[in-house]
């Protein structure tokens, strides 16, 4: 096929040709192509339209710095919009697509955005869009996001799988340049563990992209020989393809590999993996980026970094163009034209920014064709080089919030060695130092000083001999005086007009001009155009650079996915899931499950024939207060309290009384906050004087664990006292039910007697099930019922399950599931997540007794205070709807007969309703100020949002058995 | 951020969780006459310390100790760890 634009030479395997599509249209390149170079070789120049004024765009740069030649590459899920063509590997069958253009690239209907541009100044979209203020959501907003825009996902889930990983070294080093090879070479020699990471595929950095002589041989032999060495080094370990996006605390460096993007097959391998790389010290050698000159329509497709037409000749075998203009303010630039001319192209002139006479505008329109001078001549050319210096690659020595510093020999800013993260050298091009010969030799130095700080000695050195010319700089950012417009930021469409717009309308500080005109932002980061933006504001404000400041950069150094970050915590691997004993047999069941923090609990067990939720929930509700149900109870805190201390300890970390509760008994706990607020409640059982378990609800066993050890630990270090949480040690299960005591009786060793007289309610200790396991026994209710709670050994739940329910089939034994369980709890007015809410008091709870006067306890001073133990505050009680019929709703708030429904009126909500089988009705848990005083008043249920509004009974809470009797039947 | 853990050595921060001042540590004493006072403070009143700071983090996923782990606010170096339970029995507290 045909290329017109490759010549001899390069990197690429020309026996691995590649054919890919773009646009549709087939082409081909070759193995070790990057898109962008592929295009290039094939004589493509109009590549995207820009994203404000839908200019036509081409390739500018020749890395990650890219602002226009952004792609989809890849169809389908796995499409990936906003791709910069100069870093992706080219592989067979690729396809790509441009973007931000409709119809087509060559005839986009936006582009009639250009010619409004005098409007489309810099604020525009503050200045114009104000009002009406309701015109903003509906109609500006859409349209502008509709006309503006990059690449857009496929909207599918990511077919592919990432990963993360973790890795630990002596010497990071960032950057496969000549300087980070010759740094990665000494402390690897050295015999430290090394990582030498770089973004690109191939080694050797910028020596890749120049003819640069090593030792008397071209450069590459040296890449391949330092390459080989440390390849053959199990010290040194070399990742390519990957960026090192972000430095944080404590030499931990963020960095993403991506290991497949390059292969036409996709395997199971992950696509990307995200590295957390702990290391002791870092070289960065990152190298430089070229930036471009402010000359009028300097936009135009085949206007390009002066570097990157090198690299394409060199490293890809590619030709930018035919007749090439070069614009230089530096010796640096002014190479393309020999590059150009020994590439069998033609130079059609040299413009040195120190002349008189210079380019004044850049003519054509889909590739440019022509340039006009200062002095009316009009030269023809296809492609301009242009150099406007070198800025190095600072940007993560400023992730720590270092502040570069300008240098102005090489009018550049560069690392500001006070300033930055503790344990990183920069060498090469990064610091400011652009010859290779100064390269290798800082290389060197920093690797060194990186083996020395780590207690080692490095080796002598050889530094190879290389090219060291000096870098010669004449500072010249904008070509002043033409009437076009000049890009400084062409991602962005931002242009020396508006940056000077901004200055004369006070955006003075760098962070605002920069926030006002959207300069250097997407997914370059101003790669390309911060530098250039600074000094022309800075010429605008009539200051020098340093007075007018900087950004810095933030993580990350380039784009990287979500899918990344993400790793496999994705769908059902989002986070971990606990299960209980018995949720394998659950399953069997039929049940439902429900997520409760990361247990999954079962909800609710269907039977056929039952057709909505609520029925199977009544069954279960019925069954259990007929006979006997069974619920799996598991994922209560459990903990483990021992020591000679522990009940005095449970004394002050609960709000009642612990001390003396007797051994073999177990006492309903309440524990506050320090701030009186209540935390959490649960029980207490005391297994022996110094033996205690404690139960804490499912969703703040954690956090009530975590409170209890800083108590021990931090307030009373001296106390004799340990703790263990043993959850997940024990399978608990509620037997609740009238006939709960002769289901248990058939699985209880007959040694043990639970009958009411030797096992009364509140009763605890320890036994044996099914002959001879060892058990707890409970006698706890949270439904009213006769219950008890059966712990065993979590490896013994599902048999003990499976063993309860044909013991208890006679009895038409039922499991139920945590609706019925909360129903229940309801019916019989306890307290749970919905009223411990972390903003309700003991008293709020009608627990104010429980408070113990006797002694201190967490909590205890700040429920004293005034506002949180008025008699006008909140109390809980019982709601039940004047019309049997009616619905209740949880959040529906209280408001007294005959005042109308607003805030001003609002005295409590309903926390807790449920539909109650027993009472045939609806049944409610909530706060009224003053519930205590008001039972028996008729008031008002009202839920503007379910639009509901009852009228409820104010009630004891205590809907079934308030005596208590069935408990201690 | 790590966390060199005076036993186990240098841990990633995400094994621990945050708690606050290590004056938390001096829980007033609740029979004394201001003792409201005294609480309000303990509870609600914290300097914000730009560079050293005194701090409390539980090593949750890790042998569940409290440390004090003296930091600098604004360049995060971590400058001392001590178990909580030393500092406390160290500054008086005792059951």
């Amino acid at each position: 096929m045909n290329q017109p634009y490759r010549i001899n030479g390069g990197q690429i395997d020309r026996s691995q040709p590649i054919g890919f599509t773009f646009d549709g249209k087939e082409y081909q390149g070759f193995k070790g192509d990057t898109v962008a170079s592929a295009l290039i070789a094939n004589g493509v120049k109009l590549v995207g339209r820009s994203f404000k004024y839908h200019r036509p765009r081409g390739i500018f740069s020749a890395g990650s710095d890219e602002p226009n030649a952004l792609m989809t590459i890849g169809e389908g899920a796995r499409a990936t919009p906003n791709t910069r063509a100069t870093v992706v590997e080219l592989y067979d069958g690729m396809t790509v697509q441009s973007q931000n253009r409709f119809p087509s690239l060559k005839f986009d209907a936006l582009a009639v955005n250009d010619l409004f541009a005098p409007f489309l100044s810099a604020g525009f979209y503050y200045k114009t869009f104000m009002w009406p203020a309701q015109f903003w959501e509906k109609l500006y907003e859409p349209m502008i996001r509709r006309a503006a825009g990059l690449g857009a996902l496929s909207g599918a889930p990511d077919p592919d799988r990432y990963d993360k990983g973790f890795l630990h070294c002596d010497v990071l080093v960032i950057g496969a340049g000549p300087a980070g090879m010759m740094a990665a070479l000494v402390a690897g020699q050295a015999g430290l563990r090394v990582i030498l990471a770089d973004e690109d595929f191939e080694m050797g950095g910028r020596l890749s992209c120049e003819r640069e002589v090593i030792n008397g041989d071209a450069s590459l032999v040296w890449v391949r020989q330092v390459s080989d060495a440390l390849s053959s080094m199990s010290n040194v370990r070399l990742m390519k393809r990957t960026t090192v996006y972000g430095v944080y605390d404590h030499g931990i460096y963020g960095a993403v590999t991506r290991n497949t993007d390059h292969l036409a097959a996709k395997t199971e391998k992950p696509r990307e993996t995200l590295w957390r790389i702990y290391t002791k010290r870092s070289v960065l050698a990152a190298g430089a980026t070229e930036r471009s000159i402010a000359i009028s329509n300097n936009d135009r497709p085949g206007v390009m970094l002066s570097s990157a037409v090198r690299t394409y000749a060199n490293r890809f075998g590619a030709l930018c163009g035919k007749r090439v203009v070069v614009v230089s303010n530096n010796t640096d630039g002014l190479r393309t034209a020999d590059v150009v001319r020994t590439s069998g192209a033609e130079v059609s002139a040299v413009f040195d920014t120190r002349q008189s006479v210079m380019p004044f505008d850049i003519r054509g329109a889909q590739t440019v064709r022509s340039i006009k001078l200062s002095d009316g001549r009009k030269i023809d050319a296809d492609c301009i080089a242009i150099s406007g210096g070198w800025n190095p690659n600072i940007h993560l020595t400023c992730h720590k919030r270092g502040r570069p510093l300008w240098r102005e020999d090489i009018a550049a800013f560069v690392p500001n060695k006070d300033e930055l993260p503790s344990e990183m050298e920069v060498a090469g091009a990064a610091n400011g130092s652009f010859s290779t010969q100064q390269c290798l030799r800082e290389g060197a130095q920093a690797g060194a000083r990186a083996v020395q700080a780590l207690g080692k000695s490095a080796g002598a050195v050889d530094i190879p001999q290389a090219g060291d010319a000096p870098f010669e700089i004449t500072p010249f950012w904008e070509m002043k005086g033409v009437k076009g417009r000049a890009w400084v930021d062409p991602q962005n469409d931002v242009t020396v007009k508006d940056i000077k717009l901004a200055a004369q309308e006070g955006f003075r500080s760098v962070e605002l001009l920069k926030r006002y005109t959207t300069l250097g932002m997407a997914t370059d980061q101003g790669k390309a155009s911060n530098v250039l933006g600074l000094a022309i504001l800075a010429d605008s404000l009539g200051q020098s650079i340093p007075e007018t400041g900087t950004t810095i950069y933030r993580p990350p150094y380039t784009p990287v996915s979500i899918s990344a970050f993400a790793g496999a915590s994705r769908y059902e691997h989002f986070r971990p899931v606990r299960e209980t004993p018995s949720h394998y047999w659950a399953k069997e069941q039929g049940a439902v499950f429900v997520d409760a923090g990361l247990w999954r609990r079962a909800q609710y067990f269907p039977r056929s024939g039952e057709t909505h939720w609520r029925h199977t929930v009544d069954r279960e509700v019925v069954a259990t207060r007929g006979s006997v149900g069974i619920c799996d109870v598991t994922t209560l805190g459990k903990i483990d309290i021992q020591g000679a201390d522990a009940a005095a300890f449970l004394n002050r970390v609960y709000a009642n009384a612990m001390a003396k509760l007797a051994v073999g008994k177990c006492r309903y706990g309440l524990m506050l906050r320090e701030d009186g607020i209540a935390m959490d409640d649960g029980t207490v059982a005391r297994l022996s004087d110094t033996h205690f378990v404690m139960t804490t609800t499912t969703a703040n066993a954690v956090g009530v664990y975590r409170h209890l050890e800083f108590c021990r630990q931090c307030l009373w270090p001296n106390m004799d006292v340990r703790l263990i949480s043993v959850t997940e040690q024990w399978a608990q299960y509620a037997i609740a039910g009238p006939n709960s005591r002769k289901l248990l009786q058939k699985i209880i060793d007959k040694d043990h007697d639970i009958s009411n007289e030797a096992f009364p309610y509140m009763a605890c200790g320890e036994v044996t099930v099914c002959g001879g396991v060892r058990a707890r026994l409970f006698r706890l209710s949270f439904s009213g019922e006769l219950a008890f709670e059966l712990g065993v050994p979590a490896r013994y739940g599902d048999s003990l399950i499976k063993a309860l329910m044909s013991a208890g089939e006679e009895f038409g034994v039922t499991p139920y599931g945590t609706e019925a369980l909360g129903v229940m709890r309801i019916e019989k007015g306890h307290a749970a997540g919905n009223e411990l809410n972390g903003q309700r008091t003991a008293q709020d709870l009608s627990l104010g007794g429980f408070v113990s006067k006797k002694k201190d306890c967490i909590g205890k001073v700040l429920s004293q205070r005034e506002g949180l133990k008025g008699e006008d505050g909140f109390r809980l009680v019982g709601f039940k709807p004047v019309n049997q019929a009616d619905p209740l709703t949880a959040g529906a708030h209280l408001i007294a007969r005959g005042n109308s429904a607003e805030a001003s009126n609002d005295e409590g909500y309903l926390s807790s309703v449920a539909y109650s089988p027993s009472l045939r009705s609806y049944v409610g848990l909530g706060f009224l100020k003053r519930g205590q005083e008001r039972i028996g008043e008729e008031i008002r249920a009202v839920d503007l949002l379910m639009r509901s509004d009852v009228f409820v009974t104010v009630c004891s809470p205590h809907f079934i058995d308030p005596e208590g009797e069935r408990l201690r039947a | 951020m790590i966390i060199t853990h005076p036993v186990l050595g240098p841990r990633d921060a995400q094994e621990f969780t945050y708690l606050g001042d290590a004056s938390l540590i001096h829980r007033p004493d609740p029979e004394a006459d201001d003792a409201t006072g005294a609480f309000h403070e303990y509870l609600y009143q914290r300097e914000n310390i730009a560079g050293e700071h005194r701090e409390l983090w539980f090593h949750e996923q890790g042998d569940r100790s409290w440390l004090v782990v003296t930091r600098n606010t604004l360049t995060h170096e971590v400058l001392d760890v001590e178990f909580a339970n030393d500092v406390a029995r160290r500054e008086g507290r005792s059951q």
